[in-house]
């Protein structure tokens, strides 16, 4: 048992227990929707002065933050007591591009120490790469009104049309990022 | 006390997503070279499950535990917003590697390069709180 739990967990368990989670916030009456929160967070912070789209009551959002937090506890729970090794097992194709684009030994660590290691974020080209991608995010997440959580899971599951050009769109980003950009960038 | 149960989704979700590697950027890589299944997987299991709950709600006219009919708000029709915006948020997914939600997950296993991302993307939202008026939706 202890052997199972600690290696990676099947894409069925995960997908299964997405389901779940987007079920038991429906339960309380709530949706599935992750991004959200920075907008909350935005508004808590004084972003009402600087815009209206700040300006709503960010206290009957609590709840997500919540959701958030045990999502933060969940991961420490994850990586301190339910993993003994982080190694990822690649696909040897997506190995050898990595390799070309100067990653030294890809998937041995859980996140690539290339991008989140001590060297790039103390070097401006590493902090423009964390914080250009976590602005593209954001920007997009709020720009489509909503993220993976939102639109990919939720709002498919509702046969929504505005979900599934959200999607599309994550994809041609995703790709263009992936084949056209990080290439140059790394 | 009334929040515990939103703590322990929080942790349901923050477990499962890094159990099975889905905050890692290795594996949304992989996923847009179209090099494993992985990713489907786990996207298309939590959509098919997630269209017989939705369907199966609707359809039941099933109530939350406070006794509210459980409602889907239908999102505005547009093309423009959603395509632009998705695309920008599929350029930022690519390259940092992480969505709005694993980012959590990943601070919380130790990962604290990634509060930088995340202050990338609350000045993301900011911007775009800013800018909304002036831009195409």
């Amino acid at each position: 048992m202890i052997e199972f739990i600690s290696q990676p967990w099947p894409w069925y368990v995960s997908g299964t227990v997405i389901a779940l989670v987007m079920f038991l916030l429906l339960y309380e009456g709530k949706t599935f929707g992750m991004s959200s929160n920075l907008r909350t967070m935005c508004s808590m912070a004084g972003g009402d002065k600087l815009s209206d789209f700040f300006r709503f009551d960010w206290k009957s959002q609590r709840w997500n933050l919540i959701v958030v937090l045990g999502a933060l506890i969940g991961g420490y729970i994850a990586a301190n007591f339910l993993t003994l090794e982080t190694t990822v097992d690649l696909n040897p194709a997506t190995i050898a591009s990595l390799v070309d684009l100067g990653f030294e030994n890809p998937g041995g660590e859980y996140i690539p120490g290339k991008i989140f290691g001590l060297e790039a974020i103390t070097s401006l080209k590493g902090l423009l790469i964390l914080i250009g991608g976590g602005f593209l995010v954001g920007f997009g997440a709020r720009y489509a009104g909503g993220c993976t959580s939102g639109h990919a899971i939720s709002g498919l599951s509702d046969l929504q049309v505005p979900s599934l050009i959200a999607v599309i769109g994550f994809f041609i980003g995703g790709l263009a990022m992936t084949h056209l950009l990080l290439p140059h960038i790394f | 006390m009334k929040y515990v149960r939103y703590i322990l989704i929080g942790m349901l979700f923050g477990i499962v997503m890094y159990k099975s590697q889905a905050v890692s950027w290795y594996r949304i890589y992989e996923m847009f070279r179209f090099e494993a299944f992985h990713m489907y997987g786990i996207i298309g299991t939590a959509v098919t499950l997630g269209l017989l709950i939705t369907q199966g709600i609707k359809r039941f006219k099933l109530k939350s535990w406070k006794g509210v009919p459980i409602q889907f708000a239908p999102k505005n029709k547009s093309i423009t917003r959603y395509l632009f915006g998705g695309i920008i948020f599929g350029l930022g997914w690519a390259l940092a590697g992480a969505c709005p939600g694993p980012m959590y997950v990943l601070v919380g296993s130790g990962e604290f390069a990634v509060l930088i991302v995340i202050g990338g993307a609350l000045l993301g939202t900011l911007a775009y709180g800013m800018l909304r008026k002036h831009l195409p939706h």
